[in-house]
């Protein structure tokens, strides 16, 4: 793909379009002081100029389209060398048809016309360098964006994958749950189907990386526990918490529920008697702290086997979305696991 | 009539099972079980003819359960997904119903049953249950059964193991324990890096162990953290010193 070119805006354009016509005014001045009249010295500029012009124009935009990575510099000075003697060579032609008889400037035109070569092949080889480092500018920038493109892309991916994972057992087992209630009390079964149906649209939300207030995400969490409650409604007790002043704070979303699936995971099945699973939310300076205890049988298993796919989905999501490992700790008393999970808030 | 007994920590999936077996009235279900501790003695008091489990239960799971009992029933497995456990039944031919399940699909598995054909074979069973300890789940713990009570060993507090006739004897800070289980059955299902068999009737959980002593020619003693002493033979020596990096 070609870069865009450095006479692509009009500010570029008109400050190359000054540059020659003062360079052509400045050879018109030095024709004149050398004793040539006005027609001839402004011919011989004009006819120059005007052919050097387009020959510079050619170069950078040759440059533009044909992008050489070996031997690019040997190869930018031939091209310049032809271009520069083909405009002398056209400019000679041209100025010797337009004053044929006048000897005294053809003379001088044969005899400068080494030091136009050099000076033509100056200005040529200096646009080309000019518009060969623009274009590496370009290109680099280029690659920048999409490099930039490609890790945003790959992050969201990541972060959407992280959202979406849903243990199938929770799917499979509530799907059976309704199965059960179709028979025995179908208006719960339907109760059923809407809740899960409100959940997973809640999952599935377009809206990849956006932040909800606390009392929205725990309105979202409610319908997941509601659904585990008709699970285990016998074993299974939620004391969730907080403060009127928290609700409105921002948390990214479904950031708490694969917290509160994998307490329930470990208080379940980690023990065969009823279960409370405690959820509070607060605010400690300029952090929403969210904390989350689930008891467990210190005999059989160690808190260790905790961290779960849960927490550390959660953890990659805060380091993805806050650069941060330390939003993220767990600690545990002798039959109590507790998470806690701090929340920056944008002051 | 036929006795049943249905294991499930969901109150609502046994109600299905239930159900679906209104159109069987030889069979009668005798209990219903919220866990594998109640399983266990449900099917030791009632010697039921067919057993419907849950694989996915508190403490411990439906095979782990299952071990325990010395001769098993016939089972027909429910489970709403785990890899492992499909894999298990899928490899042995066993029958299992995935949740949610229909009428149809149940009645398929109470034919397999009456048939005698699948659900009931007992060396299928059996491998089944093998194939199942090496899931990441059950390899880290042991469960065993000391008289009427079920105890679960986490791995990292076993210190060693030692064959004793039929059964393996599992020592640990609380004593021995043992399991209806061989040491080759162990040694397939245990972490290779932690448990290294040192000797035919011996392994040893290598975190524990402090020193190796020459003892009698060509044999060594490993002594452990605990101050118990592990035999370890020429060919053990020489596992363990590849596991340990010495």
């Amino acid at each position: 793909m070609a870069s865009s070119s450095p006479f692509a805006t009009l500010k570029n354009k008109a400050i190359y379009a000054v540059a020659w016509l003062a360079w052509a005014l400045m050879n018109v001045r030095l024709l004149r002081e050398w004793g040539f009249d006005w027609d001839v010295a402004l011919a011989d500029s004009a006819v120059n100029n005007i052919l050097l012009a387009i020959m510079t124009l050619l170069v950078s935009n040759h440059l533009r389209y044909y992008r050489p990575k070996k031997g690019k510099y040997l190869y930018i000075f031939a091209v310049c060398g032809i271009k520069s003697i083909l405009s002398m060579l056209a400019a000679r032609y041209i100025l010797t048809q337009l004053f044929a008889g006048h000897t005294k400037y053809l003379d001088f035109l044969h005899k400068s016309m080494p030091v136009r070569l050099d000076i033509a092949f100056l200005v040529i080889i200096c646009i080309a360098l000019m518009s060969e480092l623009w274009y590496t500018l370009q290109e680099q920038k280029e690659r920048e964006a999409r490099q930039a493109d490609a890790e945003k892309l790959a992050r969201e991916a990541e972060l959407f994958k992280l959202r979406q994972q849903l243990q199938p057992h929770f799917l499979f087992n509530s799907l059976n749950s309704i199965s059960a209630l179709v028979t025995l009390q179908p208006a719960q079964a339907r109760k059923m189907i809407q809740q899960l149906s409100d959940f997973l649209r809640g999952t599935m939300k377009k809206e990849e990386n956006q932040w909800i207030s606390l009392e929205d995400e725990l309105q979202h969490l409610q319908l997941y526990l509601d659904i585990e409650k008709v699970r285990f409604g016998h074993r299974l007790n939620t004391d969730v918490y907080s403060e009127e002043s928290v609700r409105t704070m921002q948390l990214p979303n479904m950031l708490l529920q694969p917290l509160v699936e994998n307490a329930i995971k470990f208080g379940l099945y980690d023990t065969t008697e009823p279960v409370t699973i405690r959820i509070s939310a607060q605010k400690e300076g300029s952090y929403l702290v969210i904390a989350i205890h689930n008891p467990f049988d210190p005999e059989t298993s160690s808190p260790k086997q905790g961290t779960g796919f849960g927490l550390s989905s959660v953890q990659r999501r805060l380091y993805l979305l806050f650069g941060r490992n330390d939003l993220l700790a767990t600690s545990h008393t002798d039959n109590q696991f507790t998470t806690i999970i701090k929340i920056p808030q944008a002051s | 009539m036929r006795k049943a007994i249905i294991v499930d920590d969901e109150p609502l999936a046994r109600s299905v099972i239930r159900e679906y077996l209104l159109p069987y009235p030889d069979i009668q279900v005798v209990q219903e079980c919220n866990d594998g501790f109640e399983g266990i003695k449900a099917i030791l008091q009632h010697q039921p003819d067919i057993v419907f489990l849950d694989i996915q239960m508190p403490k411990i799971n439906g095979f782990e359960m299952l071990e325990l009992v010395e001769q098993p029933p016939a089972v027909v497995f429910t489970t709403a997904f785990d890899e492992y456990a499909i894999r298990a039944f899928e490899s042995h031919a066993v029958d299992y119903l995935l949740k949610p399940f229909s009428q149809e699909r149940f009645d398929i598995a109470m034919k397999k049953w009456m048939d005698r054909a699948s659900p009931l074979a007992a060396p299928a069973t059996h491998a089944l249950l093998e194939e199942a300890a090496q899931s990441p789940q059950q390899n880290q713990r042991i469960v065993v059964k000391t008289g009427s009570k079920i105890k679960i060993i986490p791995i990292d507090e076993v210190h060693y193991l030692e064959a004793a006739d039929d059964y393996v004897k599992i020592h640990t800070k609380e004593g021995a324990f043992l399991k209806n289980k061989t040491m080759s059955h162990f040694e397939k299902v245990l972490n290779p890096g932690q448990f290294v068999r040192t000797h035919r009737s011996y392994m040893v959980n290598v975190h524990l162990v402090t020193r190796i002593e020459p003892y009698e020619k060509e044999n060594y003693l490993a002594q452990l953290k605990t101050g118990a002493q592990v035999p370890v033979s020429k060919s053990g020596y020489a596992k363990l010193k590849t596991v340990l990096g010495i």
